[in-house]
């Protein structure tokens, strides 16, 4: 729960007029409740798992969409892990956790990469971009526009990644036709198959760069 | 994942002696993170090298250097690297996604492990993971494996694209550990399985990989990859080739071919070449040179189609490479 303290704003999205929640509050109250109540039937002392090492954290100074960060991390933390379940940065989607399907693309240094397949302890110093961070204030990101007007999405699930990938495929100049467009956004799948509209906002926001 | 240490090194002398003690070195870790969280690898001391200076890409008169912790997409878009060695690039762009290549190292690349399902997969028989316990492989869904230097042991394939470039363009390889430097050709890191799978490349304990010299050449500006797959990017080769020709006069004067998908380690192709050299760049010397490449192939029960595959994939790309019409 120590996480909550370090939501960002930007994170929050949407928020229930009613009672305040965010569907994110809601999930972590729930699984709160759930862990109480498993441990109250008893069963948390008999299923302790042996002992490992002890895991010694490791300070790690990041710059996430603009704002220092110092943190401690779990040199097992993924900076996908880290940045969802620790920063409640949850627009980075996990969805293989294995490289394969880019839901998990972030912007690194400038750079497009899978945040699931490196370890944040490994980037101290840098500075990371999230779909939470790619808006100018209520301006959104011309290809986000781009992506709403072109309908590059369905259910959503990959579309932070594959926004966040289409920003580096035209900052890297490989957004010059619909073939290199592909070949290049290969990285990221969409179940869906919305890649028309997904390919028709990358080549509209490139035309306009 | 198991839990490890974890260190920076500053200086590649800590480095070096925190790997000989039995630290494992993790630069891109695009590989090696996924099968940590698999469990199939177990470290317990990391070693990060990202902060050595290793990574700078330059021209050596006609040899292209490279560092060895270039990332695969900063190689490819060097103009050195188009300029001299169009080949590297091209099996780069050809290899993983836009994503992995610009945190993937070059020596990761050559480092990294196979992607046999059953490698991964804790429960299936692998000697590569527990040494001795056969292979699954074999008796299995073995359709993208090996017909090349196979085992009863071990059938997986080497997946990088690059190296199967560095092969056939008798690239070097410099490395540094606790007895000093030396210098050999990429195609003696690999190790074939035989009843020693787990052994996988010729590295000493705590040798670091510091560049490879990619020698240039006539050939090297008439060379070209040709990769076939189940889909048109982003996937590992069912049978790939690389070929590198030197034409003069309308006669092949030299030539270099290898090839990924077929082999347990990327796979020269000598006698292929030899039967090309002095002949006309023709369709059907390509193709005669091309069938030998499959002699002493052993197909399993999923992937004879390779037999084929393999002759005609190179038969190709020696077209392309020669622009014959």
């Amino acid at each position: 729960m120590s996480s909550h303290s370090q939501t960002d704003q930007a994170s929050r999205g949407e928020t229930d007029a009613a009672t305040g929640l965010s569907r994110r509050d809601v999930l972590h109250i729930a699984g709160g409740a759930a862990s109480l109540a498993a441990l109250s039937g008893g069963v948390a002392d008999a299923a302790a798992p042996p002992a490992h090492a002890a895991i010694t954290t490791m300070p790690v100074r990041l710059t996430i969409n603009g704002k220092e960060r110092h943190l401690d991390v779990d040199p097992r933390q993924s900076l996908l892990d880290l940045l969802r379940e620790k920063l409640d940065l949850t627009g980075t989607k996990k969805g293989c956790n294995q490289g394969a399907c880019g839901a998990c693309t972030i912007l690194l240094d400038g750079k497009r990469v899978n945040s699931c397949l490196t370890l944040a302890v490994m980037h101290d110093g840098a500075s990371i971009t999230t779909i939470e961070g790619l808006a100018g204030g209520r301006d959104l990101h011309p290809l986000q526009a781009a992506f709403i007007e072109h309908d590059g999405f369905q259910c959503g699930y990959c579309t932070s990644g594959q926004i966040l990938s289409g920003v580096g495929c035209i900052r890297e100049g490989h957004a010059g036709s619909a073939e290199e467009i592909k070949f290049w956004m290969s990285g990221n799948i969409c179940r869906c198959g919305a890649y028309p509209g997904i390919v028709a906002a990358i080549a509209d926001a490139a035309s306009r760069s | 994942m198991v839990p490890f240490s974890f260190e920076t090194a500053r200086r590649e002398q800590d480095a070096i002696r925190a790997g000989a003690a039995g630290g494992r070195y993790i630069a891109g870790g695009t590989t090696l993170i996924d099968l940590m969280r698999e469990e199939v690898e177990r470290p317990e001391h990391l070693v990060d090298i990202n902060a050595l200076p290793l990574a700078g890409i330059r021209a050596d008169g006609a040899d292209l250097v490279i560092g060895a912790l270039a990332r695969m997409s900063e190689v490819a878009a060097h103009p050195d690297t188009q300029r001299l060695q169009p080949l590297i690039a091209e099996t780069l762009i050809e290899g993983a996604s836009p994503q992995l290549r610009n945190v993937a190292s070059i020596g990761g690349n050559l480092m990294q492990r196979v992607r046999c399902p059953y490698f991964r997969m804790l429960d299936a028989a692998c000697g590569k993971r527990d040494p001795g316990r056969g292979c699954a492989a074999i008796g299995g869904i073995n359709g993208n494996h090996a017909i090349l230097g196979t085992s009863d042991s071990c059938v997986a394939t080497h997946p990088s694209d690059l190296a199967v470039a560095l092969v056939a363009l008798d690239a070097t390889m410099r490395v540094r550990g606790p007895q000093g430097e030396r210098t050999f050709p990429v195609e003696e890191l690999y190790r074939l399985p035989g009843d020693t799978p787990h052994l996988e490349h010729t590295l000493l304990p705590g040798e670091l990989i510091v560049d490879l010299r990619v020698p240039g050449g006539p050939y090297a500006r008439r060379a070209r990859y040709l990769k076939v797959r189940d889909r048109a990017s982003y996937e590992f080769a069912l049978v790939s080739t690389a070929a590198a020709l030197d034409i003069d006069g309308g006669v092949i004067r030299d030539v270099r071919l290898a090839a990924g998908g077929v082999g347990t380690r990327p796979w020269r192709m000598r006698a292929s070449e030899q039967a090309l050299k002095g002949q006309a760049p023709t369709r059907e010397n390509f193709a005669a040179a091309a069938q030998l490449s499959v002699d002493g192939a052993k197909p399993l029960s999923g992937n004879g189609y390779k037999l084929d595959l393999l002759p005609r994939t190179m038969a190709r790309v020696l077209a392309m490479a020669g622009e014959v019409a």
